[in-house]
């Protein structure tokens, strides 16, 4: 048997002191939830929406595929003939009852899977809570996307910048089933405020997270860092400074307000950033 | 502490802000992990997400102690006397979070298992949708019930022009404020005496 050599902090009673120690002077690791928000994967699962093209006309067909496929049975889908006047689908029927009961959905993407048009997709919001069950069940109106593609924002959903950016739909454009074939090529038809967007990198290939906002885990992670994978302004007393002068800043007075409309502006620019990216050209 | 048998006047206009705002920043919840979401629940408690910002820190074994019963996880019928049993045993004020969409609504469990919703049992005060809510949801969920607190009236106010009269019918009282919770065991008994019934 191979002589296992113990950790340095368990040779002496002082040693665990030592590790504790150690914390004491590293950054804490807590996400100041109200204030700022995790970094999303680009394949996290949150609150649906009902996309449209890029006319503005919607996607949805009504073909109830999706409640179909719903392991928890919360959407209900009713089509009905396009009145020919003025059609609200391009093609012959269209969802005229959409709902979906968001104490049901258990946000396994299936009806985005499901979905032959690409109408039903998932954006990255899962900051919302209800007061009352009424609330819960979101209508077509509510679920369908505004004039400029831009999910609709309820009272009590907490929207911040890239939390629409990336949605399930645009993920799913390459190959599903893992088609290697599939890879880079746009399978999926423009939506209202975003157009035809890029595809995603493929999996066999070099991954680019530029283009599809991934995260690395240690930009994810950067506070669960070693201390010699930190950054260098948040090592040691250096770190103790900077974290004392971002402190002050956030509870300065009139902290918040400022802290609200630099909010506003990043989510003005994250909207302005994606429509030079990614918009039509 | 007995203020919601005291009249409205500008003295306990005042005290009332004030016991808000304590009953708001050290709300403590009752542990019922139920299922998956409790390891949510735990991961919102962790470092990463310190429920002790908002004085939440300790999670209570005795029901005594807690204010808040956070439901996390599907309520089987076997299961939902032992809660009810639980929110009977907890002191008012009290306060129930329904987290997660099992507790909520029964979610993709829809059998004779599982209770369709936990407010069948208990009254909610938030939902907290998600399979399993992430730890931003439970916190949103929270912050909506401190709101909910916040703007919440705990003294009775018996000319309160805003309240529309409505008739008495038997074990349903009208002049309960909002943040008053109708159901427990005293409560029920005056109830039950003053419409002459036999309990």
């Amino acid at each position: 048997m191979d002589d296992v050599t113990p950790p340095r902090q368990r040779q002496n009673f002082f040693g665990g002191f030592k590790l504790t120690l150690e914390h004491l002077g590293r950054p804490a690791v807590t996400r100041q939830y109200p204030e700022e928000k995790r970094p999303k994967q680009p394949r996290q699962h949150g609150r649906h929406v009902l996309n449209r093209y890029e006319d503005g006309m919607e996607k949805c067909i009504g073909c109830e595929l999706c409640a179909g496929v719903c392991p928890a049975k919360c959407i209900y889908v009713r089509g009905l003939d396009n009145p020919p006047d003025h059609p609200h689908s391009p093609g012959e029927r269209y969802g005229y009852v959409y709902e979906i009961n968001f104490l049901r959905c258990i946000h396994c993407d299936l009806c985005v899977e499901a979905c032959p048009t690409e109408a039903i997709t998932e954006s990255k919001l899962m900051e919302f809570s209800f007061t009352n069950r009424s609330d819960a069940i979101y209508t077509k109106e509510q679920l369908l996307v505004g004039d400029d593609g831009r999910p609709q924002h309820m009272p009590w959903e907490d929207w911040r910048p890239g939390d629409d950016l990336h949605t399930s739909g645009w993920m799913r454009a390459t190959a599903p089933a893992g088609n290697a074939s599939f890879e880079g090529e746009v399978q999926w038809s423009g939506e209202l405020g975003y157009g035809q967007r890029a595809p995603e990198a493929g999996q066999s290939g070099p991954p680019n997270d530029a283009a599809t906002g991934n995260k690395p885990l240690r930009q994810t992670l950067e506070r669960h860092l070693i201390p010699s994978d930190m950054p260098a302004n948040q090592r040691g007393v250096r770190g103790i400074v900077t974290r004392g002068l971002e402190k002050a800043r956030r509870f300065a007075p009139g902290a918040s307000r400022r802290n609200h409309t630099a909010r506003d502006e990043a989510y003005d620019q994250a909207i302005k950033d994606a429509d030079t990216e990614q918009g039509p050209s | 502490m007995g203020l919601e048998d005291l009249q409205h006047n500008f003295l306990t206009g005042t005290l009332e802000e004030v016991v808000k705002w304590s009953r708001r920043h050290s709300m403590w919840p009752a542990t019922f992990g139920l299922a998956c979401c409790a390891i949510e629940m735990m991961s919102a408690g962790a470092a990463d997400f310190d429920l002790a910002r908002f004085g939440m820190e300790v999670f209570r074994a005795s029901p005594r102690q807690a204010d808040l019963m956070i439901v996390a996880g599907r309520v089987s019928q076997k299961m939902a006397p032992v809660l009810r049993q639980v929110y009977d045993q907890m002191m008012e004020p009290k306060w129930v979070i329904s987290m997660g969409v099992c507790a909520s609504s029964g979610g993709m469990f829809n059998n004779y298992a599982i209770v369709q919703g936990v407010d069948q049992i208990v009254p909610v005060d938030v939902y907290a949708p998600g399979c399993p809510p992430t730890p931003e949801t439970l916190i949103h969920a929270i912050l909506t019930l401190h709101e909910k607190v916040r703007t919440g009236e705990i003294t009775r106010r018996h000319r309160d022009d805003r309240r529309e009269p409505v008739e008495a019918t038997p074990a349903w009282t009208p002049e309960q404020p909002d943040a008053l919770h109708v159901g427990t065991p005293k409560r029920i008994a005056s109830i039950a005496r003053s419409v002459g019934e036999p309990l």
